[in-house]
């Protein structure tokens, strides 16, 4: 691939960096990345990667656009109130850049769907907001060996991390299983500052972006921690976990499987 | 004594274990959360017997969902 004028141009601010490049950017323009919900986190992060010219991006998300989504959620505008996330969100990235591929899956992530899906692409951004597909994520990747970026948002906080399965610390080797329903807030509940999304989600295309073009750090093995009412990062060091039951020493799930939370809520009731 | 949790400086008392000190912090929900001690994750089952050592950094990681909905 050789990129054109017009591309030469688009790009041309990042083809300035040395990390990038010429051959950085065509790089991009063949890569391929999966964002899992085209909400909060998946909207800055699905634009930023759009604009920066990654070659194909696909969507999966099963909801419509609901007018408590508008406050953070900011691929969706006030006339896509009931369109289809995935539908509203491709129809803003072909928009911004008619030169990136959008593959759309107008369904929820699930075991049934989420592996083979995955492996289709490079990189993955986990910008879900219910804890089984955390899990479903982080395990679908481990087995399709594809890195991902964890990120969660809570009223004022944030934190992400970055997974080469099988190689650095992954979202079961801190947490281990998903907490049964109900126990831990979600945004809906407790809320969450719409600025939160766009923080941590602009750092997960960040993390996309660099795992893509093999430049700098990656945010592995490292929880990082974002404070907005104190207005402060703070880094968490993590190590893989020899217990963990997906990439620990004696793995116990060796299949995908997703959690059910009444299964989880027995369990608990059983201690 | 003194030690550090998430990013603090707190004082507390000597002998003081993990379940311990999670109720002296007030964390809400400690059955759903992730403490690493000295950078070392633990498991939920040793909390009540761990005690956490004078000048120890500890970590509460909390369960955070967000994004999609």
């Amino acid at each position: 691939m050789t990129l054109d004028n017009e591309q030469i141009e688009r790009y041309s601010r990042q083809i300035l960096l040395r990390e990038v490049g010429g051959k950085g950017q065509e790089k991009l323009l063949a890569s391929r990345v999966l964002l899992v919900g085209a909400g909060g986190l998946g909207s800055p992060a699905a634009l930023y990667l759009a604009a920066a010219g990654v070659g194909t991006l696909g969507l999966i998300d099963g909801d419509r656009v609901d007018r408590t989504n508008l406050q953070r959620q900011i691929a969706h505008f006030t006339p896509d109130i009931g369109t289809p996330k995935v539908e509203s969100a491709a129809a803003k990235l072909a928009a911004l850049n008619p030169g990136v591929k959008i593959e759309t899956y107008t369904e929820h992530a699930t075991a049934d769907n989420i592996l083979e899906i995955a492996g289709r692409y490079d990189f993955v951004i986990d910008g879900t907001d219910n804890f089984s597909a955390k899990f479903l994520i982080n395990d679908a990747c481990y087995f399709a060996e594809r890195p991902f970026s964890h990120a969660g948002i809570l009223r004022f906080d944030g934190q992400l991390l970055t997974v080469l399965p099988g190689r650095t610390a992954c979202y079961r080797c801190l947490f281990g299983g998903p907490p049964p329903a109900g126990a831990v807030p979600s945004c809906s509940q407790a809320g969450v500052l719409g600025s939160m999304a766009g923080v941590i989600g602009c750092l997960q295309a960040t993390e996309a972006l660099k795992c893509l073009l093999g430049a700098g750090e990656l945010l592995t093995d490292r929880m990082l921690i974002f404070e907005a009412l104190a207005l402060r990062f703070r880094e968490v060091k993590l190590r893989r976990n020899p217990r963990c039951p997906l990439c620990g020493e004696n793995p116990t799930i060796t299949t995908l499987v997703e959690a059910d939370p009444v299964v989880c809520d027995l369990r608990e009731a059983r201690r | 004594m003194q030690i550090t949790v998430n990013g603090k400086s707190v004082q507390t008392r000597e002998g003081i274990t993990v379940t311990e000190l999670l109720v002296e912090q007030k964390v809400k929900t400690p059955e759903y959360v992730s403490v690493e001690l000295n950078g070392e994750i633990l498991d939920r089952e040793t909390f009540p017997a761990t005690v956490v050592p004078d000048g120890a950094t500890v970590e509460f990681l909390y369960f955070m969902g967000g994004g999609a909905r």
